[in-house]
């Protein structure tokens, strides 16, 4: 078994922390882009069976689309680099980010509503102080699973020079003859900026719904 | 660059997209054979003989298997082994065991215990409950799973290129490397039907495996799979 280079490592420390740098801020980028277009797509659609059902469906066809092959297919409209990436990583994380917040919607308490606008609430401040809060923990599930699922498929950017933990992947490992410490070191940064971020979310989740917590109720 | 330029592109004899996309059909094939053998014949194995360190154990390597990048994992593989097709292969497989493993796992003890109950009462040996009550009820969950497996193995199989085991995935590499958008396309629009295409057959063919009252209106991602919690044993009254 080959052994790790704990030297390169330690020369190459610098291009590694940029690479997490950029691997974090692809991630960051593709979530907001993917939370701007699927919260708003999942609260038009929540009520009507039909558009869901298309919307989910569209979904569901981009997350089935290989990722090299969806940020290839975007490549004759954008210029190599960071953007075919975020946009393609972003349209991967719609389909759970616009299920799950449909779902979660579609689960608050007809009773509930119906106080709510008893109160003299409008339509939109139900939306925003009822319906929405109550379906946090079924979107920040979405958000989550989405979140880890973009971390991994980032590692695809670098193909189409978007840089990330990819390249420590490809360029450093891959293509110089199957280098494994560069590998070894992007799987592992990888899985831990996963594990990481969705202990993150879990924890803003928490925060975010005081009424959740065991023996707060 | 028109649609023609990417089907000559396609059928260019240097680039052999119809024997690239047969290798492809054929690395996901093989590795989804083995990835549904292993994860169901583990899955179900842990439902009936664990006890809760196993469902932990399933849990918590799923869940590893779900936040290691797929990519990472194949070159991983194939770093420690050598370039080529069986160590791709091997990544594939391994790849797409934790889904198939966690929904036959979490569907063999999902089943309800009256029905197994039934089912013993009427004179089913152990092995008849499995075969004829738990599997067949499990059916619908396990296909969830390996329809999971599936997209993920030809998603990951376009990536197989870069380790030497060839697919649609040399033709996406090549367009990237030449900036020839035509062999780009080439690559990219068999890699994406054929994607679509495998999520659709097996979604049909889960849909029509689950009994009509079964079928979910409005279904979500979770983080487990599952359709009832399992219930505690109960216990023998005397």
């Amino acid at each position: 078994m080959p052994e790790i280079r704990w030297d390169w490592l330690q020369r190459h420390a610098d291009d590694i922390q940029i690479m997490t740098v950029q691997h974090l801020e692809i991630t960051g980028l593709s979530m907001a882009l993917a939370l701007a277009v699927a919260l708003p797509v999942a609260v038009a659609v929540r009520n009507r069976r039909v558009p869901f059902a298309v919307a989910a469906g569209v979904a569901d066809v981009l997350y089935t689309i290989p990722s090299l092959a969806l940020f290839a297919l975007l490549l004759p409209y954008t210029d190599i680099g960071r953007t075919p990436a975020v946009i393609g990583l972003a349209a991967y994380a719609l389909s759970m980010i616009v299920r799950n917040t449909v779902v979660g919607l579609r689960g608050v308490p007809a009773v509930v509503r119906d106080a709510a606008v008893g109160q003299g609430l409008t339509p939109r401040q139900v939306l925003v102080r009822v319906e929405l809060p109550l379906a946090l923990p079924a979107i920040m599930t979405g958000v989550r699973l989405a979140t880890v699922s973009t971390v991994g498929i980032a590692t695809v950017a670098a193909f189409v020079g978007g840089g990330g933990l990819g390249e420590l992947i490809w360029d450093k490992g891959i293509q110089r003859e199957m280098f494994l410490t560069p590998i070894l070191a992007g799987t592992v940064l990888t899985t831990a900026l996963a594990i990481a971020l969705d202990a993150l979310l879990a924890g803003a989740q928490w925060l975010l719904t005081p009424w959740a917590r065991r023996g707060r109720t | 660059m028109s649609p023609h330029d990417v089907w000559e592109a396609f059928n260019d004899p240097n680039l052999d997209g119809p024997g690239q996309l047969a290798t492809h059909v054929r690395l996901s094939l093989i590795a989804l054979a083995a990835a549904t053998a292993a994860g169901v014949a583990l899955g179900v194995a842990a439902a009936k003989l664990g006890g809760r360190w196993t469902a932990f154990m399933v849990v918590s390597v799923s869940n590893l298997g779900r936040t290691v990048p797929t990519f990472a994992l194949m070159a991983l593989v194939v770093a420690l082994t050598s370039i080529g097709e069986r160590p791709a292969l091997a990544g594939l497989v391994l790849l797409g065991i934790p889904p198939v493993l966690l929904n036959a796992y979490t569907a063999v003890r999902g089943v309800d215990p009256a029905v197994t109950d039934a089912a013993r009462g009427m004179g089913f040996t152990r092995l008849g409950v499995l075969t004829r009550v738990e599997i067949p009820l499990s059916l619908p969950l396990v296909f969830a799973g390996i329809r999971i497996s599936a997209i993920q193995i030809v998603a990951t199989a376009v990536l197989a290129a870069a380790v030497g085991a060839g697919g649609l995935g040399v033709l996406i590499l090549a367009g990237l490397a030449n900036s020839d958008d035509a062999v780009l396309l080439a690559g990219a629009v068999p890699t994406a039907l054929l994607a679509v295409g495998t999520g659709l057959v097996l979604g049909l063919a889960q849909w029509l495996l689950t009994p009509r009252g079964l079928r979910p209106r409005t279904t979500s991602h979770t983080l487990a799979p599952h359709r009832t919690a399992p219930r505690p044993p109960e216990k023998d009254t005397p």
